[in-house]
This record gives C-alpha cells, structure tokens and sequence, in this order.
C-alpha cells in the first residue's frame, strides 16, 4: 500500500496537470500538432498491435504444438529480438537502407538509376516505425502466448478434437481463448512500450505523444503543457489497463485439469513444413540476425577505437544498474502479489493498478515526474538542516542512483507486477491450505510452493525488467547522477550525431548482454511445464 | 472430558451471510465423524473453521481440549495440528510423490522423515509410485497420496473435504472402506464432509445430517435411518414414503395395511392423524396377504427388485423384493407390512407428503 502510494507519487502529479487551466502554449499545440499526434500514436498503436499479435501469437503456436525443421532452435531463438532496443534497430535499418546506404547504392549499382529514379520505401516514416516496433516487440507476445500454450492440459484440447474440431479451428476455438489472458498480457506490454518510445521516434522525427512532450519541454519551455500531453498520454494507457483488466478478469483460469500429460505434436509435412519454418524464420532474421549482422560489420571497422577502459566501465554500470532494478521490481512485485492474495482488498488491488500504469508513462515524464517531488524533498531537507545546524545537505536524493532507481520501479515494477500476478492466479487457493494445514507459515509457504512453481514466471519478471532498464534511455539521460554514464546513454550519443558506426559497439553490447537473460529464460520457459 | 475434537455451538458466515447456526458436536479419539448434507448446507465451512481458515462467528472450537477457535481469537491452521485433504487434493506439481508426503514432516531429522515417509506410503499402497510426479498418477492415486500427505505428521484431526467427489461412483465406496481402514490403522480421529450417504456409512463411526447451517440429527447410519428425528433427515437418508395412519394408543398406529406398533411412544392423542415413515423393506410381497396394490414402476437392482406401489386409496409405498419375484407392470401384487421402527411425524400446518424418491 506504501509502496504503491510512492511509486504512484510521479503519475498523480502528472495526472494533476489534466486539471490545470490551459494556457497560452496549450492553445498553440492543441490548434497545431495534437491533431498529428493523437493520428500517429493511433496508427502506430493499431499497427504494431496488429503485428504483434499475428507474429507472436503464430510463432508460438507454431514452435509450441507444431513439428517443422528447425522448431527446436527457433523455439528459443524467436525470443532475440527483445535484446534489441527499438532505436538501436531503427538506426541500424536507417542506416542500411537509406539513400547512401548499402542497399540503395547496390541497386544503383546493379541497375544503373540515379536518385528519383526508382521507388523505394522510406525508412524513417511512420510505417518504418511500426514495422522497428513489431520486429523488437513481437516476443512479448510470443513468450507469453507461449507460456500459455505449453501450460494447456491436453485434456480440453483432445475434447474438442473428439466434439468434431479440427486441429485449427481448436486452436481458435479452445486454445486461443484459453491463452487469451496471456496474450492480452503481452499485447498490452507491447502497445505500452510503444506508447512510451521516445528513441525511435524521436530518430525517425515523428510527431507523437512522447516527442512532442519532450518538444514541448525543452523546445518551449513550458513544463505545464508538456506535463498536459502526458497526462493525455496517461489517458489512453489507463484505457488499456482497464480493457486489459476486464478481459482477465472474465477469464480468470485455474489449470483446466489436474493431469498433465505431453502435448500433442501436429506433424507438419512438405510445403507446409517449410510454410512454417519461413514463417519463424523471417521474424528472427529481420528482427535479429540483420541488424546484428550490420552492427557486427559496423563494430569490426570501429572496434579498436571505440573498445576501451571507458567502455568497460559503461558495461558494468549498465549491467548492475539492471540487475539490482529487475531484482528490486522482483521483490517488490512478490509482496504487492502476495499482498493482494492473502488480504483480497480493493484497495491494494487499486494501487497495484495505479502501479501499473507507470509501464507506460514514457520516461521523460517519469524522470521529471520524480525530480519534482524529490527535488523538493531535497530542498526541504536541506533548508531544514541549514536552519537547525547550518548544514548542507545539497541534492540528497534527486541527483543520486536513488532518482534512477525510483524512476526506473515507476516505470517497470508494473512488468514484474504483471508476471508475478498471472504466476500466482495459477496456484490454486487449495494448495494454500494446503501447505498452512502441514503447519507451513505464509512466507514458508511462498518459498516453498508458490517459488518453485512460480520460477519461470519470477524468471521472466525478472529477465524483461533487466533488459528494459539496460534499454531505458530518456529517464537515465535525465537523472543519471553526474559523470555516471551508461552504454544505451552512449549509443544513443553517438548516434544523435550521426556516427553510426561509432555507436555500433556499444549498441552491439547492449545486445549481447540483454540476449544472456534471453538465453537463460528461454530454457526455462522450455522445460518449466509441469510435468515435462 | 476426553474428546479429541469438540465444536461448541458454532456460528460462522461470510460477508453478510450466516452459514451455520449453533453447530455442535464432538468426537472420541479415534472416531471417524461425517457431516452429511445437501450441496450448499454450509459442511464445508464446519471443516475450514476447524482447519482454521475461517473464524468462527460464535461458539468455539476445541481440539484435544484446547481452544483453537472462537470469536475472539484465532490459532492460524499452520498451528494446529490439523492435516487436511482437499477435493482436488492440492497435490504439489512440482514435487515428487514421497516429497508431497515429506513435506509437513519438516521438523523431524532426514533419517525419521524416511521412516515415517515409507511408512505411509506402505500403508496407502503407494510405495511403488515414491519418485513419480503427482501428474502421473490416477485420480485415485492422487487421493492416496494425498491422504498420506495429511496423515504423515500425525495431526489431532484429519478433515476431509468430499475426497471422493472426483472418483469413479463404483470406486467410492471401497475407498471409502480403504480409508476407513487406514484411518483405523493410525488411529486418526477424523471428520469427513459428504453428500453421499454411502460414502458417509461406509466409512463413519458418526454421522451429523446437516441442513441449511444446522445439525438436525447425528448418530450412527442405522440410527439415521431407522430413527430419523424428522421429515428432512427422513427423506435424505434412504428411500421411503410417508403415509397417513392415524393413532390408537400411546404406541401404535393405524394405516390402511394394518396396525403397527413400536417402542417408541407416538406424540399424539389417539384418534388424531399423523404421517408414518414406510421404508422399502417394511412392506413385504407375500401373495397370500389380503392386502394389495398395483406395480406402477420398478427397478431392478441386481439381487433384488424395488417396486413402487399404488394402492386402492391411491396412496404409493415401495417394497424391496427379492429378484425372483419378477412382476410385470400394472400387475396387482399381495404385500403386507413388516415394520421393526414405527416413525411418525405430527402433521403441521404447511407439510407436505414427501415425495417417493430418496
């Protein structure tokens, strides 16, 4: 309840903006560029949902209930471009397939036009955005779609077949649904973190909610009408939770059946087979092995400049900044969860959801949303300690990794929150007393039953924090204590200015480190269906 | 007092709702109680406010003496020596079946867990299955483990939420005499919650009818049914009708086959009409009786026939026959009355004739 009260403390004070009296640069934006906006984040919204949906919840079927070529690697491999932030591979696309890239230049070559002689699609619009999105995106549905179909009894699925369905329309008609809760889940992880981009769009100059926010800002200087877009922003993010919130809520899913016993596995023959295999191929390739492979060109010109005792530095600031925050949002994300299950209050259940809107709060107005409150503290505490002893304590709070780490828990404990949530709704009450009747306190009883059950799913809260605060870019940018700098701050540097090549090692890093906890969860997730 | 468990006046409810009314009842060490009702009459909140996970309204709780639960406090389940087996059983999926039932044992050293973990696996007949996962075993299977599960650290009480439910209609019985068993064989006292009065004969010692949050009636299954103290436990336990006689003395009635009379004293002036409880096997086929009565339907059950009867006034009884006598329907059988138990119930304002199944 605390905890959901102070994180909570940046969004209300966004959130009051909404009711502030619109002043003079808020007529300007609302007759000028809300129209844009309020179009792009629509479409971008539509578009990457769409994808997402259609690639994620494919593969997963796919690499989950099918037999093809290759079913076992891609299984995990479907998973690599979560390792890639969204700007990073907007630089890299950009970079290759713009008018001075290699692509362009090789088809000039090839067929000897000049400029304006050919059509080709333009990378940095809005449905090059929506595609960067749904290449990086999609395995946030996959994994939990995913999830969801290996934790399916076999029993439901057989009664379908035997009341007359075929295998695909069971997928439709018993598997889909059942997976629906999971699937919303990532759907509404994506579409959030597409709401809250900033690097990508801000490359690609498209005029959304989080540019114009940022615009509005620094371009302006008017803190209350960006605050006012924000709180629009905030708007349609609550939207979503709600419509998220409600679609769980009617299907709150226990195990349909006790006995587990191994999947069925639809063998797929001849074209189907390599339908199949292309179908996960193309996701993987374009999401993942391209951009590599252009990062990893781009790094081995650069590399020997670029690779040093600075740069090793960055890494371990990187890394440790996001393993104590996903251990935070771990922990802080079992005692809401637990909270909420052994109490069944409203109002916990309301602030976990106040919590979870901070997910997609885009980070400049997190950032700025903890400075105020804490910047205020500091000047509180400070002026208090000069009046009584006539000390300074200067920027106790606001200018620390205290900040960062308060920014990031606002932004990301909703993604831990999330998977711990949908972990334990499939724990049965039962199990519970269960365990309380062999004379287990509560806290025993979540080390000992609700831990090992709840391993792949603390895992994936885990790995998707980590691998968002090593891709967080504007809230580290902004409150990063001084000289403290992290390797997406760096890349994103270098690109700005654009030396794409220069920034292609520490982009490539972020990469590999974010691609270990890939790596590790994709394992679990393979071999943590029970009974399997 | 040497009860083992001992529910005194319970009142309990959720929100707003009061689901049991003054429960009371008590159990020797070593007993095997059941609380038998209807879907919804409130027998399985009795189990959880014994387990702990409900406080009691009203009333307390005694288990071996010592209050665990009232109003006022409560001891948490983890502290009260109370093993539980549930309706889906709760079995652990992550663990293997002889750490399920290791798992409440937690406070004995490694070599006596063994012990006492082969030693309940030896008694449900389990020892095979040690190293499977719960996922690989049968419906049945599960229950055993279950059961060893709870028994393991020895608990004062074991409970029993409808273990049987999930089972196989033909299986139920004998497992219930299984667990009878077993029960015995570790002296557990127990309560069992059913709505299967087979299952509740088979395996209690006694039984609590209960309707709408209250006990109307306990005592053993023969009690129950030859005794019941009225019309509801009458007619949820066995089969039977109820028939108009009227009363002509302190111990004996008139109905339309003749009189019968009884130890127990009827609650009537004579002359007066009251119902009495017919069971099938008080009317007997006997072809010289006088009496007789039309076959309106009948049901075979293997090594006997049960009839229903029409008599000439119109009023319907039932007669268990033994399976030779293989009458047609419609066909006018001879049947006389042959009651051990005369049970009557004074007519009150707004009772209604019960119907002829259970």
């Amino acid at each position: 309840m605390l905890v959901a009260l102070a994180l909570g403390l940046p969004i209300f004070t966004i959130a009051s903006f909404l009711l502030h009296p619109s002043n003079e640069v808020w007529q300007h934006l609302r007759a000028t560029v809300l129209g844009e906006y309020l179009f792009n984040s629509a479409m971008m919204v539509v578009g990457v949902g769409a994808g997402t949906l259609v690639i994620g919840v494919g593969c997963a079927w796919l690499t989950s209930l099918c037999v093809f070529p290759g079913k076992r690697l891609f299984a995990w491999a479907l998973l690599m471009p979560l390792a890639f932030p969204g700007y990073i591979i907007a630089y890299t696309y950009t970079g290759m397939f713009d008018f001075a890239g290699p692509v362009q230049t090789w088809i000039r070559e090839l067929t000897g036009w000049g400029f304006r002689d050919y059509y080709f699609p333009e990378v940095r619009s809005l449905g090059g955005a929506i595609t960067m999105f749904v290449l990086v995106l999609y395995p946030y549905v996959y994994l939990l779609a995913r999830a969801a179909f290996l934790e399916q009894s076999v029993c439901v699925l057989e009664v379908s077949r035997t009341l007359g369905c075929s295998v695909w329309s069971s997928f439709f008609r018993v598997a889909l649904p059942l997976a629906r809760p999971a699937i919303v889940a990532g759907l509404s992880l994506a579409l959030m973190e597409t709401l809250a981009d900033y690097g990508t769009v801000s490359y690609f100059g498209l005029g959304v909610f989080t540019t114009g926010i940022f615009r509005t800002w620094f371009g302006l200087g008017d803190a209350a009408a960006a605050a006012k877009l924000a709180a629009i922003l905030l708007l349609f993010v609550f939207t979503l939770v709600v419509v998220e919130r409600w679609s769980r809520k009617r299907a709150q899913y226990h195990h349909t059946s006790s006995r587990y016993s191994s999947l069925p596995q639809y063998r797929l023959r001849g074209y189907r087979a390599w339908l199949a295999f292309l179908a996960c191929f193309l996701p993987l390739f374009l999401g993942f092995l391209l951009p590599a492979g252009q990062l990893g060109i781009w790094a081995l010109q650069t590399y020997d400049t670029m690779l040093d005792s600075s740069f090793v530095e960055l890494t371990r600031n990187s890394v440790l900044l996001a393993a104590s925050a996903a251990t935070l949002a771990v922990a802080l994300a079992l005692f809401l969860g637990y909270g909420k299950r052994q109490f069944d209050d409203r109002a916990v259940s309301a602030s976990i959801r106040v919590v979870a809107t901070g997910y997609a709060i885009p980070g400049t107005v997190v950032a700025v949303g903890v400075i105020i409150p804490l910047a205020w503290f500091d000047n509180r505490l400070d002026a208090w300690l000069r009046e009584q002893f006539d000390l300074s304590s200067g920027l106790l709070l606001s200018g620390s990794l205290f900040a960062l780490m308060f920014a990031y828990m606002v932004r990301f404990l909703a993604v831990s929150v999330q998977s711990v949530e949908s972990g334990l709704g499939k724990i049965k009450q039962s199990m519970d007393d269960a365990a309380r009747s062999l004379a287990y306190t509560p806290p025993q009883i979540l080390l000992r039953v609700h831990l090992p059950l709840m391993r792949a799913t603390v895992l994936t809260a885990f790995l998707i924090v980590f691998v968002d605060v090593m891709k967080e870019l504007p809230a580290t940018l902004i409150l990063r204590p001084f000289n403290f700098n992290t390797l997406a701050v760096r890349a994103f540097e270098l690109a700005g200015d654009e030396r794409l090549a220069d920034s292609s090692t520490a982009a490539l890093m972020i990469v590999a480190v974010g691609l270990v906890p890939v790596l590790l969860l994709s394992r679990s997730i393979a071999t943590s269906r029970v009974g399997s | 007092m040497t009860s083992q468990l001992d529910v005194e006046k319970l009142d309990a409810g959720y929100g707003d709702l009061q689901v049991l009314d003054e429960v009371s009842f008590a159990l020797q060490p070593g007993e095997i109680g059941c609380i038998l009702g209807p879907s919804g009459c409130g027998k399985s909140t009795v189990l959880r406010c014994i387990a702990g996970f409900e406080q009691p309204w009203g009333g307390r709780i005694l288990i071996d003496n010592v209050e665990v639960g009232s109003s006022r406090s409560n001891l948490p389940p983890e502290r009260r020596n109370v093993g539980m087996v549930f309706q889906d059983f709760a079995l652990f999926p992550h663990l293997k079946v002889e750490d399920n039932v290791r798992f409440g044992l937690q406070r004995l050293d490694r070599q006596q867990q063994q012990a006492r973990v082969q030693e309940m696996l030896a008694i449900v007949g389990m020892l095979a299955y040690a190293q499977a996962y719960p996922h690989q075993l049968s419906g049945g299977q599960q229950q055993r483990v279950a059961l060893a599960r709870a028994l393991a650290p020895r608990p004062a009480i074991l409970l029993l939420d409808e273990p049987f439910s999930s089972m196989d209609v033909d299986l139920r019985e004998q497992l219930a005499r299984e667990v009878r068993s077993i029960l015995k064989q570790e002296n557990s006292t127990a309560v069992l919650v059913t709505h299967d009065q087979n299952e509740a004969f088979a395996i209690a010692d006694r039984i609590c009818v209960m309707h709408e949050g209250s006990i109307l009636q306990q005592g053993s299954g023969y009690d129950l049914y030859h005794r019941p103290v009225n019309r509801f436990v009458a007619d949820f336990i066995g089969q039977g009708v109820i028939i108009p006689a009227t009363v002509l003395g302190p111990t004996s009635v008139k109905t339309e086959l003749g009189v019968i009379s009884g130890d127990d004293p009827v609650d009537a002036e004579p002359g007066a009409i009251v119902d009495v409880l017919i069971r099938p096997d008080d009317v007997l086929h006997d072809d010289d009786s006088p009496d007789s009565a039309i076959v309106v339907e009948k049901a075979f059950r293997g090594a006997d026939f049960l009839y229903f009867l029409r008599m000439d006034s119109g009023v319907e009884v039932m007669c268990l026959a033994p399976s030779h006598h293989n009458h047609r329907i419609n066909e006018r059988i001879g049947i006389r009355l042959d009651v051990d138990h005369l049970v009557t119930f004074v007519r009150t304002q707004g009772d209604i004739n019960l119907s002829s199944n259970d």
